[in-house]
């Protein structure tokens, strides 16, 4: 399972990056608590309850973007994915290790996030739950592909959420959905889909992505 | 090309009597079937150049892909004035066909930008490839997320008006589709035969040098 | 070993290498040069399975997993340190015991006492050192090196030197370099791009 150990490696690298440098999940925090208390300010009184859902989904797609903005910063200084392209290892697990990590990291931002939404806003059950897990999920494995596409060409901070956003508008339907609708479940099922067909996706074409 | 602009004309004045909001309908509806041939076309060829590693195969799905682009939008604003027509507002949210033709034209301007931004190459070959079948899996995926969405977004106030296909009007449609469809065509080969002109060209004083 | 016709290699428009013949034995030294932008260090990332040539015909009869490669950047992460860096490459390379291949070589390129310094504190010479390191961590059979000796200094290039002596016959070698008057002890063979 060599496959597997060289994930682990990898994303055990991407977490150890980051602890050391410390840049950019304090500043995803910050971003996803400054945009909740924004949006306090930005609703009129006479929303609806569910008005905030969708906030809180916007508020989510845009930290993962300040994320992955950031994602293979640490791969372009000195060259350093050249050498991963180097190694035996398959391309895919480059974006597989990555992805995990990035995953990990919008995790730890919700886990601030989600409880500050339910203090300022409404509540979230078990659904809406498992809706931003499932989101979260597709964010990941899309952004780090698409991050990487941008990281090649020039106007990478601007290029990257023009890519994104489109593909995170399914996500965003499901994230709501699973939190507003009644019928929550149905939601969490077209999550699931999201998932798998950009996952896959994702997965198979990261090698072309990054190979010259 | 010329025979195929006459046609589509043509096609609209046959059902004069049958107020705009018809005649709109046989433009729009093969205009945006159109633009879903396009993408997948792009989609097919850049699967193709993933999978034979032949960079030939780049132009040829750029130039689907801008066509369809160019029929998407073509697609909206024909969307916008049916719904002028039938309803008295430019734009709803309620017609899931236009939405997700928003989607799409979005998804597939950030397609040139992304060429835009990166050198010529194969680099630039294979990302935009790769984005385009991301595309073509994002329309199926948008289509069902725009419909669970009709659940919370808005309360559906307007009922659609689609033509009954009767006989005639079923035929009218089909003539309209195929010269539409023929047009597409048309403006496909001659904008692929102007780039590869063109990196002929640049191809041979690149030789001379 | 390696083998080359007309190979050639462009980005787009701009042709970076043109038609070139490369042969090289198994177990020989070529020294390949010639002026800036002459397209030595595309050939290099052509030997190394970083490209494909856009013509022509390349066959480098080596496993990419026995396949060194020296670039002009040192190819390590800034926030790990050497030892760190050392280790996820020996992950990658396969090499289940590799604590002391990784102990001797930084003993070697003298980085012993920094190596759990972050590599954000490295001096040039010390990241080319490192990055010397990485290329020979797993016994490449390959080794393409793209000017090696930039930014070593009196010490550093002298170690280089013992290194590559000890490669003569060993493992095969193509390096790209400024000065080869230098490597001419060592050649077998040399390549003048235009």
């Amino acid at each position: 399972m060599t496959y597997l150990s060289d994930v682990a490696a990898l994303g055990r690298k991407d977490l150890r990056v980051e602890l050391r440098g410390r840049d950019t999940l304090p500043a995803m925090l910050l971003f996803v608590l400054s945009a909740l208390v924004v949006f306090h300010f930005a609703i009129p009184d006479d929303a609806g309850d569910t008005a905030a859902y969708g906030l809180l989904w916007v508020a989510i797609v845009f930290t993962a973007l300040l994320g992955l903005a950031r994602a293979w910063v640490p791969e372009q200084e000195h060259g350093v994915l050249e050498g991963l392209l180097l190694a035996p290892c398959d391309r895919s697990a480059i974006w597989l290790g990555k992805a995990l990590a990035t995953l990990a990291f919008l995790l730890a931002s919700q886990a601030v996030a989600l409880p500050a939404f339910v203090l300022f806003f409404e509540p979230l059950d078990m659904t809406a739950l498992a809706g931003v897990l499932l989101a979260d999920v597709g964010i990941c494995a899309v952004g780090s592909l698409m991050s990487a596409m941008a990281a090649a060409g020039r106007a990478r901070e601007l290029l990257l959420p023009l890519l994104f956003l489109p593909l995170a508008i399914p996500l965003i339907v499901g994230g709501v959905g699973s939190a507003v609708s009644p019928d929550g479940e149905r939601f969490l099922l077209f999550l699931l889909l999201y998932d798998a067909v950009f996952a896959v996706l994702s997965w198979a074409s990261f090698e072309y992505v990054v190979t010259e | 090309m010329g025979l195929a602009l006459v046609l589509a004309l043509i096609v609209v004045p046959e059902d004069g009597d049958q107020g705009i909001s018809q005649r709109i309908f046989y433009i729009h509806v093969p205009i945006a079937l159109t633009a879903y041939f396009c993408f997948g076309l792009g989609a097919l060829k850049a699967l193709l150049l993933l999978w034979r590693g032949d960079d030939r195969y780049d132009l040829e799905s750029y130039v689907a892909i801008h066509q369809g682009t160019i029929f998407g939008a073509l697609t909206l604003i024909t969307g916008a004035i049916w719904a002028k027509a039938s309803w008295n507002v430019w734009w709803t949210w309620d017609s899931n066909q236009l939405v997700l033709f928003l989607v799409l034209f979005l998804f597939y301007c950030a397609y040139f930008m992304l060429r835009f931004s990166l050198e010529d190459g194969p680099r630039r070959a294979r990302s935009s490839a790769v984005y385009a079948l991301f595309g073509v899996a994002l329309i199926p995926v948008s289509f069902l997320a725009i419909r669970l969405a009709e659940d919370f977004i808005h309360p559906t106030v307007f009922t659609r008006e689609g033509p009954q296909m009767t006989g005639s009007i079923f035929a009218t449609f089909l003539v309209s589709w195929a010269a539409v469809t023929l047009l597409a065509y048309v403006l496909y080969r001659v904008e692929l035969a102007g780039k590869r002109l063109d990196a002929d060209l640049r191809e041979l004083r690149e030789a001379l040098e | 070993m390696i083998l080359g016709r007309e190979v050639e290699k462009r980005y787009g428009r701009k042709r970076v290498l043109r038609g070139v013949d490369i042969a090289v034995a198994a177990g020989g030294f070529a020294v390949v040069t010639g002026p800036n932008g002459s397209g030595k260090t595309t050939l290099l990332r052509l030997l190394a399975g970083l490209a494909v040539p856009s013509r022509g015909d390349l066959t480098v009869e080596v496993d990419r997993s026995r396949i060194g490669y020296l670039a002009h950047e040192p190819l390590v992460y800034r926030e790990l340190t050497a030892s760190e860096n050392l280790d996820l490459f020996g992950r990658l390379y396969r090499m289940p015991e590799r604590r002391e291949r990784i102990g001797m070589l930084l003993e070697r390129f003298s980085l012993w006492d920094a190596r759990n310094e972050r590599v954000s504190t490295y001096s040039r010479g010390m990241l080319q050192r490192l990055a010397l390191c990485r290329t020979l961590l797993h016994e490449p059979h390959l080794l393409v090196l793209d000017e090696p000796y930039s930014a070593l200094d009196e010490d550093g290039a002298a170690l280089l030197d013992r290194e590559l002596e000890a490669l003569v016959g060993v493992s095969t070698v193509v390096v790209a370099t400024h000065d080869p008057g230098r490597l001419e002890p060592f050649a077998s063979g040399g390549l003048a791009l235009a």
